[in-house]
């Protein structure tokens, strides 16, 4: 049982290596046999999993299932889960199979599509298990490519661009966190995170280029973080990426991303730029929760106006994650709380969403919301599931949506009222979008005549959706689940920050105010 | 000259007289009968005597009153020339039989130029260095213009020999200043003279001129211009030998001389190592972007990761000529699997340098597509490949020597370079589908492809163990 976090990293790439060398051909035979095993092997990494969950202490604030290991000189394999990780590597184990089960409708190049999906869950699972800084990049880059192949192989009619500008934005924001993480390294020493929390970094106001920087290095090596959290996570206004990746991704990769990916920024922010810069944190963060807002105000309005279901929920997206950000940069504990807790909302959420409309796409081989309209007609079941989701979007009480979005408003509200006033309009935007989004596809008569022969959804695609209405509603009415889990975590997260923000103030009083 | 001298120059005294050897029986021998056995003869050579240094024991030696310096910084050098040119000669040999240039002089013309990268990386002496330079550069001008009957080739001979030689007499003008303030030609001498980083005014002029002649001989812009066309109009198994060990011996030539000569004036020299590299970096990244031509395009990629290894250089510490150490040794390997590869395209039996023609090649040969994306992604520095693990030290020593900026202008440079990298991935795996390349490659080739594309894959685990040797080395440069 030592190496269980070890083993549920590389279970995936094992079985990915094993169709690499084992599978051979392009029969359907073939194609059926490779999902088969790589669904075995997502549900067997979810099984294992759960034993990490079940012997997982909340109280215990420290890094739990370490292993350490040398690697390159300097640089260690080391792995762990605390509060703020662990829920999100069940997610991840508890979405791949999910994921893998919306592939069944691929015929092309399966055994690959297979690999690659495969491949990006133990990327995905080292990069929230991953206790080494430069581990963490490794993993966290190395994604790039698996989700530029996918997008860029399998996905619509634009991959190309779409595969380009994903791949290159997202390079662009995390190489300048790579100079930064190696400052860091040479500053502190060491690479391990555990000691980089602990490890206080300069923070003496400093000019350069004749701009005097508040929070000086702090403040510079959060600003490298942050390009490539905000680009990853995406915060507006670097969020251009998202939807054109999302249009253009077939359906399990828009759910990989939109669930899973989207994660890494929110909890790489929760991992180093809270903990470790916290001056520079406190510096940013009234700045950070204004960009917050306008993502919320703007990004729903920008979704009010698309034409394609796809982009509208990838605006959505970014929408929802705008209240992550906000949660996170009020920098109280309801915040923090809030902000994960919305984090793995929006993962079911959104992964039922583009579930959702993969099943009409495989249908009708299109997205345009006018291509539709009074589907309920036809397919009853399909419209019960949406509406669950378009409800528990919009933060209906009693879904998952809510509790995240009631949590970080409120603590906003303590931090900058006026924020959590314009974030607060933002909700009636999502209102707006989502039950218009509903209305046009689901409502008003059957009319087109190609909608004539729809069929309901079929008993793989409501299995599929299954486990995420249980987990949405589960998390709607019950979140003490979720928040005595993390809870001792981020308030100890919390405490910290506050004790090296009062440690830094006491010291320097002339540093720094929050603008 | 004593016994004790011979002893320590014995590798570069046996590949010489294997030369000669090699030469005078395959002359009144069989001639080109005999190409094929001096192939596979010379390879197993250069391959033993990687061996051999590589297992020889550690410390350093001076001969010839200090002409000659055999330390762990030379030996990893030669090792990884040796290898890589072993393994070149040996992938170069189907290729030119394809296409009737299988010559005895071949190999030994390769044989003399190893030699004077082996001189070069150990000369302790500026009469030292330049002989060895100008014996590595007369065989590469002549192995440049291999096919006589091309006008190509000979255009790139030509043009390779003029800028060559230019920048030799560049070179040879910084030497002569240097000598004549510092008044001795070896290094140690040099290095006597400076006192407490006071270059004086004749020693800079002569650094700033033997840097130039160096840049010029790794393709550091802005003297890179005869890169492109000279691995343009080559035969293609010449310029993938020009893109492996001579970089690797220009480079190891550059950081000996600023170390070793003028160790003592960082200051000076680093200014211009930046600066270079800088440019290199942009220019390779950038001027890429518009090549349509495979070997243009590796052309520019090597500027630009010349430019790279030069950041290491730049920090002027053992951190960073360890850094430049590795840097070298995983670009080699990854020029090795990729020239495999571009030997090989070919349509019908004529070669194919157009990178669309790839389109849609991993339908055709999925195993050989997977390797050389593997390689390019390697080529871009995106982990977890080998390529990024050369990078991260380049930037870590940067950034150790509070280089922040050259850091930070290196990943940006290099986010431009992966564009066209991704371009050739794109390619292959999404591309427009056209009529499919049709080589069937031999056996060496896969095994040079597969191999250099798994050590990128499998280096994550500890890179093969190479960062320590590197250490020793960049240790034993600076002591």
């Amino acid at each position: 049982m030592d190496n269980v976090l070890s083993l549920v990293i590389f279970l995936p790439s094992l079985a990915a290596l094993i169709l690499m060398v084992v599978l051979r051909g392009e029969d359907a035979a073939a194609q059926r046999n490779a999902k088969v095993l790589a669904l075995v092997a997502t549900l067997a990494t979810f099984l294992i999993s759960m034993p990490v969950l079940i012997n997982f202490d909340p109280l215990d604030t420290s890094f739990q299932f370490v292993e350490e290991y040398d690697w390159i000189a300097g640089l260690k394999y080391k792995v762990g889960v605390d509060g703020i990780s662990i829920l999100f590597v069940m997610l991840t184990t508890f979405l791949m199979p999910i994921v893998i089960g919306a592939c069944w409708s691929v015929t092309h190049r399966v055994k690959e599509y297979m690999i690659m999906f495969l491949v990006l869950e133990t990327l995905m699972l080292g990069v929230f298990c991953a206790l080494d800084l430069i581990l963490f990049y490794v993993i966290f880059e190395a994604g790039l490519i698996p989700m530029f192949l996918i997008v860029g192989i399998w996905g619509g009619k634009d991959r190309v661009y779409a595969a380009f500008k994903f791949f290159l934005y997202t390079l662009l924001g995390s190489v300048l966190m790579l100079v930064a993480m190696i400052y860091m390294w040479f500053d502190a020493g060491t690479t391990d995170i555990a000691a980089l929390m602990q490890h206080q970094f300069a923070s003496k106001d400093m000019v350069i280029l004749g701009v005097s920087v508040v929070g000086g290095i702090q403040t510079l090596l959060f600003l490298a973080f942050f390009a490539s959290f905000a680009v990853k996570m995406p915060m507006w206004p670097v969020h251009t990426w998202l939807p054109d990746a999302h249009v253009q991704a077939p359906t399990a990769g828009s759910v990989v991303l939109a669930a899973i990916l989207l994660k890494m920024g929110g909890y790489g922010f929760l991992r180093f730029s809270l903990p470790m810069f916290p001056v520079g944190a406190e510096v940013m963060a009234n700045f950070l929760l204004w960009l917050s807002a306008i993502a919320i105000v703007y990004t729903s309005l920008v979704a009010l106006v698309q034409e394609d279901m796809k982009k509208l929920i990838a605006y959505s997206s970014v929408a929802h994650m705008g209240f992550v950000t906000m949660g996170i940069f009020a920098l109280n504990q309801q915040g923090l709380d809030g902000a994960i807790y919305q984090m793995l909302s929006h993962g079911f959420i959104s992964a039922a969403l583009f579930l959702a409309v993969g099943v009409i796409y495989d249908r009708m081989h299109t997205r345009e919301i006018d291509a539709y309209g009074g589907l309920v007609i036809r397919m009853p079941v399909y419209a019960a599931v949406f509406m669950l989701f378009t409800m528990a979007n919009v933060g209906l009480p009693g879904t998952s949506g809510f509790v995240g979005e009631f949590l970080t408003l409120t603590a906003v509200f303590q931090a900058n009222t006026w924020v959590a006033f314009v974030a607060t309009t933002g909700v009636i935007f999502s209102a707006g979008y989502a039950l218009w989004l509903y209305r046009r596809v689901i409502f008003g008569d059957l009319i087109k005549g190609s909608l004539k022969g729809i069929l309901d959804m079929d008993t793989r695609e409501k299995m599929l959706m299954a486990p995420l209405i249980v987990m949405t509603i589960l998390l709607g009415v019950y979140p003490a689940l979720i928040l005595d889990l993390i809870g001792p975590s981020t308030s100890a997260l919390l405490e910290n920050v506050n004790t090296a923000q009062g440690l830094v103030s006491d010291t320097a009083p002339q540093a720094p105010a929050a603008h | 000259m004593n016994s004790g001298d011979i002893n320590i120059i014995l590798p570069e005294i046996f590949l010489a007289v294997f030369a000669m050897a090699a030469l005078m029986f395959a002359v009144y021998g069989g001639k080109d009968r005999l190409a094929g056995l001096m192939f596979w003869a010379t390879a197993g050579v250069l391959f033993l005597l990687g061996a051999w240094i590589g297992l020889a024991p550690a410390g350093s030696d001076v001969a010839f009153n200090g002409a000659f310096v055999n330390d762990e910084f030379g030996r990893f050098a030669k090792v990884v020339m040796l290898w890589a040119s072993a393994v070149m000669l040996l992938l170069s040999r189907q290729y030119l039989e394809k296409h009737n240039l299988l010559k005895f002089e071949f190999p030994i013309l390769i044989a003399l130029a190893v030699l004077g990268m082996m001189l070069m990386v150990s000369a302790g002496d500026l009469m030292a260095l330049y002989m060895g330079l100008e014996l590595q550069s007369l065989s590469l001008y002549v192995v440049a213009s291999f096919r006589r009957d091309s006008v190509r080739s000979t255009e790139a001979g030509l043009k390779y020999f003029v800028l060559g030689a230019l920048s030799s007499g560049i070179l040879l003008y910084g030497a002569s200043l240097v000598y004549g303030f510092a008044g001795t030609t070896n290094f140690a001498g040099i290095a006597s003279t400076i006192h407490e980083g006071d270059l004086g005014f004749g020693l800079l002029f002569g650094l700033v001129f033997l840097s130039v002649g160096m840049a010029f001989k790794i393709s550091a812009a802005p003297f890179h211009m005869w890169t492109p066309d000279v691995y343009e109009g080559s035969p293609t198994p010449v310029t993938g030998f020009f893109a492996t060990a001579p970089k690797m011996a220009a480079a190891a030539l550059f950081a000996r001389v600023v170390h070793d000569a003028f160790g003592g004036a960082v200051a000076d020299w680093q200014q211009i190592v930046a600066f270079l590299a800088v440019v290199s970096m942009f220019l390779g990244s950038i001027a890429a972007i518009g090549q349509s031509n495979i070997k243009r395009l590796m052309a520019f990629s090597s500027i630009a990761h010349m430019g790279f290894a030069l950041v290491g250089l730049a920090s002027g510490t053992e951190d960073g000529v360890a850094a430049l150490l590795i840097y070298m040794a995983i670009y080699v390997t990854m020029n090795i699997g990729v020239f495999a590869f571009i030997l090989n395209m070919e349509r019908e039996g004529r070669p194919i340098t157009d990178i669309k023609s790839l389109g849609m090649y991993s339908k055709v040969e999925p195993a050989r597509a997977a390797a050389i994306s593997a390689l390019m992604f390697s080529l871009a520095g995106i982990p977890p490949l080998a390529g990024f693990f050369g990078k991260l030290y380049v930037l870590q020593a940067a950034v150790d020597a509070g280089l922040a900026w050259l850091a930070i202008a290196g990943v940006i440079a290099s986010v431009i370079g992966a564009f066209y990298y991704l371009r050739i991935i794109r390619h292959i795996y999404f591309g427009d589908e056209v009529d499919a390349l049709d080589g069937v490659m031999p056996v060496m080739h896969k095994m040079a492809l597969y191999g250099a594309a798994l050590i990128m894959v499998v280096g994550v685990v500890n890179l093969f163990g190479v960062q320590p040797i590197a250490a020793d080395a960049a240790a034993s440069l600076l002591k």
